[in-house]
């Protein structure tokens, strides 16, 4: 028996496309472990301890966090290690993101804040840190919208230029992080050295590029 | 200032003072409740509680009053109390202090006190209180984190040590101070916060009825991880206040430096009074929630005990001395 396969396309037998395959399921097994955990967490362990609500909004805020260095940290991380197959799962990692962001977005809307709409809009207007937090998550909106092949297509060179603004709203997702500690900076200085380190990497290669160019 | 007795409050009395219970009450109502023994435990004194509460009969709009709209008649319970602590001095999680407080040696403990006082001296802890002054009293705590926790400490006024010590005329000021000990406090080996742990009061709060020195909870010894062996409750101040396992009470004319006010001084002030028409910078400080509910429940003035409390701020601006 015999599989048809259109032209162009790789076969789904060939090992290159084994390989994918096993990219993806690995990349949506780590991605969604923090999901996975969370509801094992709140079906049948810890229920998010004594003070739920809190604990959610940690959890899905770091996880956000972390997922979004992980999206910026695929390039660098491909060109060091010369790993190219990882670009596959650059936008896979982006949209997570975007998920963790949103679940952390509705901790606040509902069980932390109950829909009161008056709150929320006082939250924006008086405190940096929650505008910042909802900044981060708005520029998001835009990159996970547009992260479909067509519009890939339709954008062009645009669509890069585009995309940088992720990095713009994860500098406010860290700005958000930073103001929302008490006194124990510790993680938030952890995530603002690595994301100092992606960027700086970025800025190192656009500034060698045009010495080159030039 | 009127000295009030805890034990003469007639049960069938509506008033605010109904957060508190004394301790020939706990003792009364652990028999009612069935079984002295039950008492004894965490379980057995929450439902001894709720026994007394309803044979009082007290008020929908009192219980409201005292306990907020939900979980009006409900200790929380010993997991809670001792598993989400803020105690900085063993990590900065809630579980920490529950999980990294094991080394901590709160025997023998010595209390100096020192400053404007006529008998000032270093007391082991068992010679800084009179047995007779201990007694049982409820108290909800509110944290400025906006969340609250109501707790039956065991203890003595504040106001008791104050008479026995003679403060002289200048003192103005109570400053307190939690121990300093790096190898059974593993928190304290990161500066997160300037340590030793330094707290204080004005005088008159510091003799405020209400102004407890815990020796315990729950009818046990406090748990390391709230406070051992001797910790301040003002449970119309923010839960920071709270100084815990404290080595040094010091009078003086000099308002005190206090921790979270040298930390970020523009979040939190020396008086930091439960006050929900005065926000944190980061949160509303109108409503918290009552633990272990995710429901948010409105904040009182004074955390509910402005009758007690409020004549000592007359004429100050809050929004200001917060
Ligand atoms: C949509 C707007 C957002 C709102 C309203 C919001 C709100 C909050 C709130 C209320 C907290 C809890 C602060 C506390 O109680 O200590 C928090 C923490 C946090 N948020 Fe957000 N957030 C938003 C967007 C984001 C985004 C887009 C990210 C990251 C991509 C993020 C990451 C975090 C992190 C890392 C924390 C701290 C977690 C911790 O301290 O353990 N937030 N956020």
């Amino acid at each position: 028996m015999s599989v048809a396969t259109a032209p162009g396309t790789v076969s789904a037998t060939s090992p290159a496309a084994r390989n994918l395959l096993l990219l993806r399921i690995a990349a949506w097994t780590i991605l969604g472990a923090p999901l996975a955990w969370g509801v094992y967490r709140w079906f049948w362990g810890d229920g998010f301890g004594f003070d739920p609500v809190e604990e959610m909004l940690h959890y899905s805020g770091l996880t956000a966090v972390w997922v979004l260095i992980a999206s910026l940290a695929i390039t660098p991380v491909r060109r060091w290690t010369g790993f190219n197959a990882l670009q596959k799962i650059r936008r896979l990692t982006g949209l997570w993101a975007f998920a963790y962001a949103t679940m952390h977005l509705s901790v606040y809307v509902t069980i932390d804040q109950w829909f009161d709409w008056v709150l929320i809009v006082e939250d924006l207007r008086e405190r940096p840190f929650i505008l910042s937090g909802s900044a981060a998550l708005a520029l998001m909106v835009p990159l996970a919208v547009t992260s479909t092949k067509g519009w890939i297509r339709r954008l062009g060179r645009r669509w890069v230029s585009l995309h940088r603004l992720v990095y713009l709203s994860a500098g406010l997702a860290l700005l958000h992080f930073w103001w929302g500690q008490k006194a124990d900076l510790r993680n938030a200085v952890i995530a603002a050295a690595v994301l100092a380190v992606l960027l700086g990497a970025r800025v190192w290669w656009a500034v060698q590029k045009r010495r080159r160019a030039a | 200032m009127t000295k009030r007795s805890w034990d003469t409050i007639p049960e069938s009395e509506v008033t605010p003072e109904e957060v508190y219970l004394d301790r020939r009450q706990f003792i009364a109502a652990a028999g009612v409740a069935g079984a002295a023994a039950a008492a004894l435990t965490p379980e057995g004194i929450a439902a001894a509680v709720r026994t007394v509460r309803a044979q009082r009969g007290a008020s929908q709009e009192a219980q409201e009053y005292t306990w907020g709209a939900e979980m009006q008649d409900e200790l929380s319970s010993y997991d809670l109390v001792t598993g989400h602590n803020n105690f900085y001095e063993f990590g900065t999680g809630k579980g920490d202090p529950a999980r990294y407080s094991g080394e901590f040696r709160p025997r023998p403990w010595s209390v100096e006190v020192s400053g404007e006082v006529n008998k000032p001296g270093t007391y082991d802890l068992d010679d800084l209180y009179d047995p007779s002054w201990i007694e049982d009293r409820i108290y909800r705590l509110r944290c400025v984190e906006a969340w609250s926790l109501t707790i039956p400490w065991r203890g003595f006024a504040l106001r008791n040590l104050i008479s026995r010590v003679e403060p002289t005329s200048n003192a103005k000021y109570v400053a307190f101070e939690t121990v300093y000990r790096p190898d059974e406090m593993p928190g304290q080996n990161r500066r997160v916060l300037d340590w030793p742990y330094v707290e204080g009061l004005r005088i008159d709060e510091a003799a405020n009825e209400l102004t407890f020195l815990a020796t315990g909870l729950y009818g046990r010894d406090l748990p390391n991880q709230n406070g051992a062996p001797l910790r301040l409750v003002v449970p119309w101040k923010y839960g920071f206040k709270h100084i815990k396992s404290i080595v040094r009470i010091h009078f003086q004319e000099t308002m005190p430096p206090t921790t979270w006010n040298l930390s970020a001084p523009q979040e939190y002030g020396f008086y930091a009074n439960v006050n929900p028409n005065v926000d944190h910078p980061r949160w509303s400080q109108a409503t918290h929630r009552v633990l272990p509910g995710i429901r948010r429940t409105d904040t009182l003035m004074f955390n509910g005990y402005a009758d007690q409390v409020q004549h000592m701020y007359a004429g100050m601006d809050l929004a200001r001395w917060y």
